[in-house]
């Protein structure tokens, strides 16, 4: 029976006690390690640290063998666990022009000062299944470049354009950004703020708002300037020191689309950007990234809202959230009995007074 | 950094600020009532009461502004130890604290956007003497009649007049605190 | 418990709640935004009412949670459970016992007295957000008092139907103000909302909103002259208690489709069968 009146505690015990057990599935066979995971699953931790915004390799694996592999569950275990850390301050922003690319094409141009580095990639994979991998124990062969990552700094491939004015300037800025986590999402959204939810935003969406795009719904005719993956160091200033320390290093991934623009009223015709930065390897949502960012901006750079829901920010924003989306959608598990009594009293009354209505017609 | 700076916080915060928070949250719920908080020991001229309200409410996401009197080293330093609140001027302020006279003109305060009405500051007033009698309070939290011993009438009806825009206030005495929350009619 | 703050929030998130219950009573019927936090339940779930109990709650209080009117339901449980291991308060199912009572889609049958606090769990709280989805847009239009898309909505409902075809989450006004969304209670428990003794406050967690009525606040559910607003139910008395006043659920009890009517309200119908009232399908 559905238990949605008395005995609720002992349910909800069972069900626990029910779950663990299942999560480690065959005792016979041994146990993952967070290790492991880590390691042989590192894509999708860095999806969890991504849009968990947590950057933790451990705690992300330990959430995705808590979450028996469901991503999305792994990513809320961070947020909540996230939610609860003292804040000790705020790094410095991390320059993604000293980053130690493993990774770094272009594909605006042929070849680029710094090179085009493959790096590890499924680009050119064919996609067949490696029965290798089937047996255990097989060491990978020796790979076949330099494991080095390319030497720092690798100069930005935009830079090129921007030196002959054929792309929009993109100054620096140093406003501190709003801060998403700590306080409420408010409309108009600037630019900083939607990066901020993109970069967090679910996968799958960001994939499928940035396709729409390419199917027209608001086409912005994006080309890979440069994708760049790497690691940079993370630095805080210290107020007792007066300077800054590094306090570590991060993996992140970078894209930066050139998108044709014809000019609008106010501006010449020249190449525009979009941008993704991301935790960890997570290509597909750094370009992803990109491609909604600069659907996004259509309002800055003067273009036409064509009414595309990659185009509408209170769209894109309030949903691209799956942490959000999840537990609404699944909380239409739990009873709503009371509901949907009102509602079976209010369908009753209508259809009976619709048959006395044609009764009385008759 | 004076040894009393970092006394008269909070023994127990947790239990402490929620404690003190209720009965803050049941003089504004409930115009015109007058509710004690203790707990807080804060440098004169505050009283433990609005040194209370302070740590209840304020942190280095608050901007304070302190009037007159309570602007001196002593509070300055009390309140950077124990709620970080940043020091600001009238006009940037979320929250504000002093005596009566010494807050004035009102029209210093935001009172909010006429699309966000709750981005307004709340006054602190520190008070001689508060009793429930005096002017009489109409309006949301009071069932039949309510009476506040207000420093005056003219500007809360100015007050009330912005609705859903305006300022809203706590009083403090020793260590007691009543509130008046824009809602309210004042007569 | 030592690995968690007391009412499992840090006093910072605490702080900016407890800020925006203030000008939420402040302003009756108003949704203040909030930086809502993750936390370690799911959206949807009671986000909302468990950060505003959390920031309430003090150790003296007895707290008491019900979803669907009842204790027993296992989101109920869950909720109390976590407060009863994150704040170690005193729980209760008996409404006039609790201090401070969390609930899903019910307003307690018992009358609430001065003290008690109500907390409701939002899920949307913008009454306006069917008929327009643009947070933006209906920011405005509660600026501005432009509640006649409201007013034509319900008006179609009674050319369509001949009457208002909304049954739960009924919208009000308050204080001849702001329309607010009293949650998915059923329109029944509307008139309870009005002159309460107690503190209601309204957490909405995914959406990020708080909103509140003081006590002796006036809530008016919106109807048209010719249309006043009627609380309905089902018309039966209680299966097990007999009581006619209380809002019931219905409950098929056989393969052959045998409903019998009970009240939704389990604290209510308990405490009427232990004082020897008596429904004709009581054991």
């Amino acid at each position: 029976m559905y238990v949605a009146v008395k005995g609720g505690e002992r349910a909800i015990e069972n069900a626990h006690g029910w779950l663990a057990e299942e999560r480690r599935g065959d005792p016979g066979l041994a146990e993952l390690s967070v290790a492991q995971i880590r390691e042989q699953l590192a894509l999708a931790v860095n999806r969890v640290m991504a849009e968990g915004s947590l950057y933790d390799p451990d705690l992300a694996a330990l959430a995705i063998k808590q979450a028996r592999g469901d991503l999305i569950e792994a990513i809320f275990l961070i947020r909540a666990y996230r939610t609860t850390l003292p804040r000790f301050g705020a790094s410095a922003p991390v320059e993604t022009g000293r980053m130690a690319c493993d990774r770094r094409i272009s594909a605006t141009f042929r070849d680029v000062p710094g090179g085009q580095i493959l790096g590890p990639t499924f680009d050119y994979t064919h996609r067949l299944l490696d029965f290798k991998l089937a047996a255990e124990g097989e060491p990978p062969e020796a790979p076949g470049h330099p494991a080095e990552p390319a030497p720092a700094p690798v100069p930005r491939v935009a830079e090129f354009l921007n030196r002959e004015g054929l792309i929009e300037e993109a100054p620096r800025d140093d406003t501190p950004p709003p801060d998403l986590t700590r306080e409420p999402l408010e409309m108009p959204a600037d630019r900083a703020l939607r990066l901020q939810a993109l970069a967090r935003a679910d996968e799958g969406f960001t994939l499928s708002m940035a396709y729409s795009t390419q199917r027209g719904y608001a086409r912005n005719h994006a080309f890979v300037g440069e994708l760049r993956i790497g690691t940079v160091p993370v630095e805080m200033e210290i107020p007792e020191l007066g300077f800054a320390v590094e306090i570590g290093e991060v993996t992140l991934t970078e894209c930066e689309t050139v998108n044709q623009f014809t000019g609008s009223k106010t501006e010449p015709a020249q190449f525009t950007r979009g941008y993704g930065l991301v935790f960890g390897q997570t290509e597909r949502k750094a370009i992803s990234m990109a491609l909604v960012d600069r659907a996004l901006r259509w309002e800055e750079l003067g273009e036409d809202n064509v009414g595309a829901p990659a185009q509408d920010a209170e769209f894109v924003l309030y949903h691209a959230d799956n942490i959000q989306a999840t537990g609404f959608l699944e909380h239409i598990k739990l009873p709503h009995y009371v509901d949907f009594q009102s509602e079976l009293e209010l369908v009753r009354k209508l259809r009976r007074e619709a048959q006395e209505t044609r009764e009385a017609a008759e | 950094m004076q040894a009393h700076t970092l006394q008269g916080g909070f023994a127990h915060p947790p239990s402490e600020a929620a404690q003190a928070f209720r009965r803050i949250m049941e003089a504004m719920a409930r115009p015109g009532t007058i509710h004690s908080v203790t707990g807080a020991a804060p440098p004169a001229p505050l009283s433990p009461a609005s040194g209370a309200a302070l740590l209840v409410l304020c942190d280095p996401d608050t901007p304070l502004h302190l009037a007159g009197a309570a602007d001196c080293p002593a509070v300055r330093d009390w309140v950077a130890f124990h709620t970080g609140a940043p020091i600001a001027a009238p006009g940037d302020c979320l929250f504000a604290l002093g005596r009566w006279d010494e807050l004035a003109p009102l029209d210093a305060y935001p009172t909010g956007r006429a699309d966000y009405p709750d981005r307004s500051a709340t006054l602190i007033v520190e008070m001689d003497r508060l009793e429930e009698e005096g002017a009489r309070l109409r309006g949301p939290g009071i069932e039949t009649r309510a009476h506040l011993s207000l420093p005056e009438t003219g500007a809360f009806r100015a007050n009330a007049a912005l609705y859903p825009m305006g300022l809203d206030f706590l009083f403090t005495c020793g260590d007691r605190v009543a509130a008046l929350p824009r809602s309210t009619e004042v007569f | 418990m030592t690995d968690y703050n007391f009412a499992y929030l840090d006093e910072q998130t605490k702080r900016m709640i407890r800020r925006a219950l203030l000008k939420a009573l402040a302003i009756p019927g108003y949704q203040v935004p909030f930086a809502s936090r993750e936390m370690p339940m799911p959206y949807g779930w009671g986000t909302g009412g468990v950060q505003v109990s959390a920031a309430v709650l003090t150790p003296e209080d007895r707290f008491k949670v019900i979803d669907q009117g009842a204790d027993g339901t296992t989101n109920a449980v869950s909720i109390r459970a976590f407060f009863e291991r994150t704040a170690g308060v005193a729980t209760t199912t008996a409404t006039h016992e609790a201090s401070v009572i969390q609930t899903r889609h019910r307003i307690p049958e018992a009358p609430l007295r001065e003290g008690q606090i109500l907390v409701y769990q939002v899920p949307i709280p913008e009454p306006l957000r069917f008929l327009e989805p643009r947070e933006s847009e209906t920011r405005k239009m509660h600026e501005l008092e432009e509640y006649g898309l409201m007013h034509v909505k319900l008006y179609e409902d009674i050319a369509r139907h001949g009457h208002i075809a909304t049954s739960y989450a009924y919208p009000v006004k308050v204080e001849g103000r702001y329309v607010m969304d009293p949650s998915p209670i059923p329109k029944f428990d509307n008139p309870k909302l009005s002159n309460s003794p107690a503190i209601q406050l309204f957490g909405a967690g995914r959406e990020q909103r708080i909103y509140a009525l003081p006590p002796y606040c006036e809530v008016v559910s919106l109807d048209f002259e010719d249309h006043p607003f009627e609380p309905s139910k089902a018309d039966h008395p209680c299966g097990l208690c007999g009581a006619t006043d209380s809002y019931l659920d219905e409950v098929i009890v056989d393969d052959a489709g045998g409903r019998m009517f009970v009240c939704s309200d389990t604290d209510y119908c308990d405490t009427r069968q232990a004082a020897g009232y008596r429904g004709k399908d009581a054991a």
